[in-house]
């Protein structure tokens, strides 16, 4: 059966590099503002040691917030498209990348930003040389998190029209068993590949002597205890 | 294994690790005598915690053999042997957990201790550790400073009423005001309870405070000295012994004595300073020093004068 | 729903007016959101609803933990399986829902089960690294006194590393349980069951109110079970919030 399933993969190669590209865009897309939203304003947060009942409270809001209800709310108030789903999207990216961004850079120790204070650094210094470095891997984390669960909902938008590979999926009857299982494991290969792509990046971007302290998934904030 | 005190032998006691040319301690022999404090002393990599640990078998012996009561520790079933060996370490290792109580409760409960008779235990020993029941039964470990902790730590350690006590370091992380309050405590608690106890520590001060017996040891397991403190500092073995009591050692040996033990001179109206009785000789001497004088006048409990000391009399009371 | 899952609906050009009869003015005219609906249709539609979604919850998270349980006790004595536990956990918790879905699907059908094999799976992964994580962050001067005290390798385990792991297996718990119960909406495009399925059904006439309706449910539902697992934890755990006071 599986056997079926690639080699319908194979058959419509076209078809699946389309729809592929489509989910691609739309979670690409997705997640550039969802970041260019949310780490910035958690970098700031977290610099200022302000806001950290919001930024945490964020984080559990957003994992509660049904990824299908997000989606058809899209749909309802902006209609069929793009764009809606885009949305919809968004709103589910930012809160691990809002949290992660402001849990790590607050929590950089109290001691190293006095010392790098005392030595003479501007707020601005402190946050670029000091502050984002160390608060990298969490960071990363985040956004790791964040890829993984765009990619994965990017595949309901189809319910919305949103396109990708979840047309193919939610589509049974058009594309028949193959069709829907060779889609089913070549969005998983998508999440897979995505959540190794970040890694990596988080890998190169992380000064090292800091590797090897990256945490791999998302840190539940409450989990810090005494 | 409980009540009274036992005697702990160790009969050419030996630990090799695997891939090493030197073992970590090497033919220990000794006898520690029921109800005696033996300080186990030496600079780091002595072997002096891994001596200590062959005893509750928290380390294997390679060869030789540690035995209580005459008893070889090999032959007990591991388990049974600790319960009845008290273990203190030096961060305490209290369990978060739990409370006072249920911490020094511990082995009792292990043992199949009735009830009634567990919380009367502990209420006894928080009380021999001066640590109010009413007030310390149901408190967390994180509500106590380091002090409190270490003295639940040897409650703990006494509740079921082991022959034998094992401590390794166990005053070490406290600051030196509580490190010298409870080493007092302990001296007062073996006074009543009398157990027998193997202490580790590098601080040669604390083991001439505490100790019955102290065993110097040196890099590799290998005993230096075993003896009383006072015949240890009189009488040091090795360059290597007078080298580890420090250049202080006429000192230290001093503080070992006090007036009332000395032949004291005629007073002969004598006009001096006064020293009480209980003094030691170090504090005598010191005095002397800073008040210029050669003699102190020696008064007893009510400031009579009993006596006169002099500077001769001091030397000549230790060599 | 025959024999797949959902028709797209693209099809759809613009908004249509749900033919709900008798419904009033608000619904006829599809405002953002109307009490009266939710009240006229609460015991038939949102209430049933609810109670499905719970039931799928609990039933997947209880077999979550209890698996995540036995892997991490193994990984605990058995360093080695680390690596392979922690993979495939992650593994499954980066497929997509739907895709894992369909992947089920042909062999275990259209049913509830596979909704909660797919449920159970996303959340070992959170599950595991807590309770490992919980089980390593046991002090070793704990360990130590207690091996020393004579407490045995399956007592140590019981009075004092699962006690002691508590705090971390909670906070894993609290993630698992919110996100179980917003996951849980997508399994309506399997089996007609949970808050999904208004969400689903609304969908298809844009209907906002339903969906809206449903979608509050969720989220409150959600909160509502981590507020009741903090003071779980809260009860279960009375050494964690004493603190020194002199």
């Amino acid at each position: 059966m599986f056997a079926d399933a690639l080699q319908f993969v194979v058959d419509e190669r076209r078809l699946i590099l389309e729809k592929t590209w489509e989910h691609l865009v739309l979670s690409g897309a997705a997640l550039a503002i969802a970041v260019a939203i949310a780490l910035p304003l958690g970098v700031w947060l977290g610099h200022l040691h302000r806001g950290s009942f919001l930024a945490v409270n964020v984080a559990n809001l957003g994992r509660a917030l049904p990824s299908l209800a997000v989606i058809a709310l899209g749909f309802v108030f902006l209609g069929v498209g793009f764009w809606s789903v885009a949305l919809a999207l968004v709103i589910l990216a930012v809160p691990p990348i809002l949290t992660n961004a402001y849990v790590a850079v607050d929590g950089v120790e109290a001691e190293i930003v006095e010392a790098a204070r005392g030595m003479g650094m501007t707020g601005r210094q402190i946050l670029t040389r000091v502050e984002l470095p160390l608060a990298l891997p969490l960071i990363f984390a985040g956004i790791r998190t964040a890829t993984v669960f765009v990619v994965a909902t990017a595949t309901i938008a189809a319910v919305a029209g949103g396109g990708g590979l979840g047309d193919i999926i939610v589509n049974q009857a058009g594309y028949g068993l193959d069709g829907v299982v060779g889609a089913a494991i070549c969005v998983s290969l998508l999440a897979l590949l995505a959540d190794a792509g970040v890694g990596l990046l988080q890998r190169r971007l992380t000064p090292p002597a800091l590797r090897g302290t990256a945490p791999s998934f998302e840190l539940d904030v409450h989990h810090r205890h005494g | 294994m409980s009540g009274a005190a036992a005697e702990i032998a160790f009969d050419r006691a030996t630990k090799r690790y695997p891939g090493r040319a030197e073992p970590a301690v090497r033919e220990l022999t000794l006898t520690v005598p029921a109800g005696a404090i033996c300080c186990l002393v030496g600079p780091s990599g002595a072997g002096k915690t891994t001596a200590m640990k062959m005893v509750n078998r928290l380390i294997d012996i390679t060869e030789g053999d540690i035995s209580i009561g005459g008893t070889s520790v090999a032959s007990l079933d591991v388990t049974a042997l600790r319960r009845g060996i008290g273990y203190v370490i030096q961060q305490v290792g209290l369990f978060p957990h739990m409370s006072v109580a249920a911490n020094v409760a511990t082995v009792p409960r292990l043992l199949g201790w009735p009830k009634g008779r567990i919380a009367e235990r502990v209420d006894e020993l928080l009380d021999l550790v001066e640590l109010p029941a009413d007030d310390y039964r149901d408190r967390y470990p994180a509500q106590l400073s380091g002090g409190e902790r270490q003295r639940v730590g040897l409650a703990r350690a006494l509740a079921a009423d082991p022959p034998v006590m094992l401590m390794d370091e166990p005053f070490g992380a406290l600051d030196p005001i509580t490190r010298a309050r409870l080493q007092q405590e302990l001296l007062r608690i073996q006074h009543e309870v009398g157990k027998t106890i193997v202490f580790v520590t590098h601080d040669i001060d604390e083991a001439i405070l505490l100790g019955d017996r102290i065993a110097i040891l040196r890099e590799g397991g290998v005993l230096a000295q075993y003896d009383t403190p006072e015949r240890l500092l009189a009488r040091p073995a090795d360059d290597f012994v007078v080298r580890f009591l420090g250049a202080d050692r006429g000192l230290k040996l001093l503080a070992l004595r006090r007036l009332d033990e000395l032949e004291l001179g005629p007073l002969d109206g004598l006009v001096a300073p006064t020293a009480d009785a209980s003094t030691t000789l170090r504090d005598a001497l010191s005095q002397m020093i800073v008040s210029g004088a050669r003699s102190l006048v020696v008064v007893g409990d009510s400031g009579e004068p009993r006596g006169v000391v002099t500077l001769e009399t001091l030397a000549a009371a230790v060599s | 729903m025959t024999d797949g899952l959902v028709e797209p609906l693209v099809a759809q050009s613009g908004p249509v007016i749900p033919d709900f009869g008798e419904g009033s003015d608000c619904v006829v005219d599809n405002r953002l959101f109307c009490p009266d609906w939710v009240r006229d249709n609460w015991s038939d539609v949102l209430q049933p609803a609810l109670v499905e979604h719970v039931q799928l919850t609990i039933i997947a998270v209880a077999i979550g933990l209890v698996l995540s349980l036995a892997a991490a006790l193994l990984t605990h004595r058995f360093r080695l399986l680390e690596r392979p536990f922690g993979t495939f956990s992650a593994v499954v918790y980066t497929i997509p829902s739907l895709a894992l879905f369909q992947l089920l699907v042909p062999v275990t059908g259209l049913t509830v089960t596979t909704v909660e094999v797919a449920l159970v799976g996303y959340t070992l992964l959170i599950l595991y690294r807590n309770i490992v994580e919980g089980l390593r962050s046991v002090p070793p001067e704990v360990l130590e006194a207690a091996r020393g005290m004579g407490l045995t390798r399956r007592q140590t385990l019981w009075r004092i590393e699962l006690p002691l792991a508590v705090p971390a297996t909670m906070a894993g718990l609290r993630v698992a349980v919110v996100s179980t119960i917003a996951l849980a909406t997508v399994a309506a495009l399997v089996v007609p069951k949970g808050l999904g399925y208004p969400i689903f059904l609304a969908l298809r006439e844009a209907f906002n109110t339903e969906i809206i309706a449903a979608g509050a449910l969720a989220v409150a539902l959600a909160l509502v079970a981590d507020a009741l697992l903090v003071l779980a934890e809260r009860a279960l755990t009375p050494w964690s919030s004493a603190r020194r006071t002199t």
